[in-house]
Order: C-alpha cells, then structure tokens, then sequence
C-alpha cells in the first residue's frame, strides 16, 4: 500500500494529514486496500463480527447506566431495565441475543478460516489473535451471564469457578481468590461487572491488531493462492467490499432482529428468571449454547483435573494448528481428503453440543465420549498426517487463470509451481 | 572494547547498573502488583461471618436441616441407628477416598453428621435421600454420596467436606 500517493481532497484534510496522517491511513485500510476479486460471503463476517462487538459496546455501556451490581439488587435492577427504563426491554434484548449472535457469526468465521486455510503461513499471527479474541469472548460472554443473578447466572458462576479447584495444590486459594469470599457471592458479582466492562475495550484492541496483521499479506482468498503483484487479482475495498459486506450484514441484522422482537428468551435458560439461591442447585445446569461443545468435552471425562484439562486444551490446541497442519495447500478445494474430515469435524462439534446440552449418563455419555476422541485426534493425528499422505489437486496460477483458460491450464500451472 | 576482555570475569560498571536498575525496578513493580492482587481475597467483612450458632434440639432423628455458613449450605443430619450402621458396615476398599465413618463424626455425637453441603466436584447443592447409595446425588454431573457423605460414584474427587465445628452444650451447635 505504500505506493499509494493519497492526498485528501480538502485543504483542511491535506493541513491535518501532515500533522496526523489519519485519513491516509483510512484511505490505505478501508478504501484502496486491495482484496481478492474471488471473495465468497463466507468473508463477509469479519465485518459483522465488527459490527457485533460495537453493539455489545453500545448497547452494554446503555445498560450499565441502569444496572446495580450487587448480590441484593441486581435482579430487581434487570427486572426494572425490562419494565421500567425506556425502551429497557429492547436494549437489553439486542445485548442478551447480540451475544448469541456474536458467538454464531465468530464460528462460521473461525469455519471459513479452517475450510480455506487461512490460519497458515504467512497467516499464523493473525490466527493466533483470533483464538485470543475468542477467549476473551467467552470470559466476557461467561461473566456477563452472571449479572442478572438468577438462578443460571449463580450456578453457572458456581460451577465455572469451581474449575480452578481442579489445580493440584492451589487450586482452593486460586478459587477463593476469585470469589473473594468462600462461595460465590457479593464480591464476585461487583468483580464480574468491573471485568465484564473492561473485556470488551481489550477485544477491540486484539480486532485493531487482527486487522493490521491481515493487512500485512492480504486477505486468503477462495482458492487460497498468493496473489499476482501487478494488481490484476484484486479490487479495492471501497466500494467493491464494503457494499457486499454491507449487504450481508442487513441480511444477518434480519436474523438478529428475529430473534429480538420474535423469541427474546429462545436462547436463553427460563431458570435465569428466578432469583439466585445459594441452597437449591437448578435440576439441570447447561451453560449458553455457544458453550455446550466445550460443557460436552469436561463431562466426558470421569476424572475432575482430566476434564478440566482436556476442556481448556480443546481451546489452546487451536493455537498450535498452524504448525499441526503440515500441508502447503491452503484451501481445501484444493484437498479432496481434508475436505471429508472438515466436515466431519463439523458434524463432531454438533454432536459435542448436542451431548453437551443431555444429561451425562448412558449412551450420551458414550457418545460425547467418543465424540471427544474425535475433535482431539482431528488436530492431533489427521491434520499432521494428511499433509503427507494426501494427493491434493493441481493449484491454478492466478484466480484470474481458472475463468480465463480453463481447466486445461491446471496441469501447466502445476509444473510451473513444482519448477518454482 | 578491549579493556573488557582484560577483565573477563569481573562484569563492568555498565553491567552492575543494568542488573541492579532491572533488579530495582522488577521489586518495585511486585510491591505495587501485590496489594492490587491481593485486594481481591476474601476481604475482612466476609472473614467475620465465619462462625455461626444452630439450635439442634428439634432436629428428631432421621431428619436433616440446612443452614447457610460462610455462603455455602451446611448440613446437619441427625442419623437414625440404622444409617449410622450402614455407613459403618461399608468395606474401605470399597471406597474412592477412604476414610471411616467414625472419623467423619464427633466422639459420642455419632448420629450427627455435620458436613458442607457442596459437591466436590464442581460445587453444587447435592440432593438429600437420592442417588444409589441412600445418601445424597448431585444432579448436576451425577456424583452419588452415602450417607457418610463419602464419594461413591460419580466425578468428584473426595468426600464431603466436614467444617470445623463444636457441641458446646447438647442442644446448641457452633460452625466454624
């Protein structure tokens, strides 16, 4: 982007560009950056997730006006938010089904870049901030949970927490260090909001950095191949981009409104409509849906450290997958092996949430089990091996190469990349 | 550059300034680090709640309360003959934590079970008069307990813990 000569039209834009050059650098990042001319929509949810998180900001910094963060009031404050505050309801809706919709639109993003290859080099730093995104999208999402103080904010604090007890030694300091108490009460609460406020902010920072890193080689792209230098594979971001980005994003705001103004509660857990009692344990505990996978994997495991550490390895290993994958062919449409077992993969984190959300007992517990042995194996056995033994496809040259010439241009293609 | 090499053993001044700054400044940021990590322990509002004082005399035999110690459930079951014999006859071989039903008790108060109502596992309220064993069952990841509070079946770890507490006359019982 550096050869860009960009100068603002203005002469107050030109006087303040040399002093800051801020519209240079949203004229590089959101208007000339080149892009891919073969993009799917598949691409499109990093935008929405942009979009996702500055509601939860918007919507939650609202919420906090009218919000008490405190073990005796913080029912009766959400209930007076539904009831009371104007338009309370719907505010606090957007941010309760906004979190769903974060967590549905961060999945098929973090899908694409598994189908695609897009976490490989020189992609790994990019990859490897999204992972951190996500974890602290699930502490944010976790701890905002935890607010209203009904009865699955309580428990499901409860049995979170009661993970850290798992650690050899310390783990019962560590617990009642996070508690500030013996159990979870009060001070939990008051800690919960000051870190549910804060998290938020630090994933905007982690987004700044994602972008930057992928604007250092590029965006990937459908059929995962460097792009040519002269230009001729791409289009500028503006407007080729972001009005297709935008079209998406009304097209997914459809869903988002359909789930605030048609079943607000549908993906929540009745049971949070009672306030928390210490001494009654609701009969069956599951966390938010966008958890059950991981809920799935610590059940499996008859022994309390081995689950808790098979369940926070099932996140950390995605940190390792660049280098676990050792095959050079980015997308899988190149890859007609690794294609099978992405979707196997797919199908096995369904069954893990499905497993997740049934009582561990019996044939659930069996198959979660195996189901288990599946996800770890997939990171751990196929992806190294397939590198090795898969016969992939041949790779075009350029993306313009396939539409223009045909396929027929594939097998000199190949030569040329195995002369190279 | 030279005069270094003389003295290869001895570090320079430069060094000694580097490591002694370095030294300096990684204390004061542990000094400064300490107070913001501990203000999050339990504070000394929650330390002074920690012992309570329970009436037991009309707790009858067979029957079980529960009372609320430190923000957790205690349970307080005055066993019936018949359950303190069958936690009693129960081989320790057969259990995951072993440890006699006898030394769950106090010495003379053996149908008084005292214990913290939590699952060990990952803390929530287990059932009473529920699960395989006739003692309590967690619903939530479905640890069985008998009526020694001992883990039987299940995922947690170990047995239910037994608060320190104290008869200080036969009808009045403090925890804590």
């Amino acid at each position: 982007m550096s050869e860009i000569n960009y100068k603002p039209s203005s002469a107050i834009g030109r006087w303040f560009d040399e002093r800051l050059p801020l519209l240079t650098l949203f004229n590089g990042h959101l208007m000339q950056y080149p892009t891919p001319k073969n993009l799917n929509y598949w691409w499109t949810f990093g935008g929405i997730l942009t979009f996702c998180l500055i509601t939860q900001i918007i919507t939650g910094i609202v919420l906090a006006m009218h919000y008490t963060a405190h073990a005796d009031l913080a029912f009766s404050s959400v209930e007076h938010i539904m009831r009371d505050v104007n338009y309370g309801w719907l505010i606090r809706y957007i941010h309760a089904n906004g979190a769903s919709m974060f967590f549905l639109a961060v999945y098929i993003h973090i899908f694409r870049a598994l189908f695609y290859g897009s976490y490989k080099s020189p992609r790994e730093v990019i990859w490897i901030l999204g992972i951190l995104i996500y974890i602290l999208m699930m502490a944010a999402a976790f701890m905002g949970y935890v607010l209203p103080w009904g009865q699955m904010s309580f428990w499901g604090a409860t049995v979170i927490t009661n993970l850290f007890s798992a650690i050899p030694l310390v783990g019962e300091s560590v617990t009642q260090w996070l508690w500030g108490g013996y159990s979870v009460d009060n001070p939990t609460l008051t800690r919960f909001f000051s870190l549910h406020y804060l998290i938020p902010f630090l994933i905007l920072g982690l987004v700044v950095l994602h972008i930057w890193a992928l604007h250092v080689p590029g965006n990937n792209n459908p059929i995962g191949i460097d792009l040519k230098k002269d230009g001729s594979d791409t289009v500028s971001f503006h407007p080729y981009i972001v009005i297709k980005d935008l079209f998406a994003l009304v097209i997914f705001m459809i869903v988002f409104a359909g789930f605030v103004f048609y079943a607000p509660n549908v993906l929540g857990h009745s049971d949070n409509y009672i306030p928390a009692d210490p001494l009654v344990t609701p009969a069956h505990i599951v966390p938010e849906w966008y958890l059950l996978p991981f809920y799935a994997i610590l059940r499996s495991v008859p022994d309390k450290l081995g689950g808790v550490v098979l369940m926070f390895g099932a996140i950390f290993i995605l940190i390792a997958l660049p280098w676990l994958d050792t095959s050079k062919v980015r997308s899988a449409i190149f890859r007609p092996i690794y294609r099978q077992f992405f979707w196997l993969l797919v199908l096995d984190v369904f069954v893990l949430g499905y497993m997740g959300a049934m009582p561990a007992e019996g044939t659930y517990l069996l198959i979660g089990r195996i189901a288990t042995i599946y996800y770890f194996a997939h990171f751990l056995v196929v992806m190294p091996l397939l590198g090795f033994l898969e016969k992939t496809k041949p790779i075009p040259l350029s993306i313009a190469d396939p539409i223009i010439s045909g396929s027929g241009n594939f097998a000199a293609a190949r030569k040329d990349k195995s002369a190279v | 550059m030279n005069k270094k090499s003389d003295y290869k053993d001895k570090p320079t001044r430069r060094e000694f300034i580097h490591i002694a700054t370095t030294t300096v400044g990684v204390v004061g940021v542990g000094c400064v680090a300490l107070p913001l990590v501990t203000q999050m322990n339990p504070d000394a509002s929650v330390k002074a709640l920690a012992k309570v004082e329970v009436d037991v005399s009309r707790i009858s035999k067979g029957n079980e309360v529960t009372v609320m110690w430190r923000g957790k459930p205690i349970f307080i079951r005055r066993r019936t003959d018949q359950e303190i014999n069958k936690a009693r006859n129960v081989s320790l071989k057969d259990l995951k934590d072993p440890q006699k039903d006898e030394d769950r008790v106090k010495k003379g108060k053996d149908e008084w079970l005292i214990m913290v109502g939590v699952c060990t596992h990952l803390g929530c309220v287990p059932l009473k008069q529920q699960g395989e064993f006739g003692g309590w069952f967690c619903p939530c990841h479905g640890s069985h307990y008998d009526i020694s509070g001992r883990i039987r079946k299940g995922p947690a770890p170990v047995n239910m813990e037994i608060p320190n507490y104290e008869f200080v006359s036969d009808s009045k019982l403090i925890i804590g």
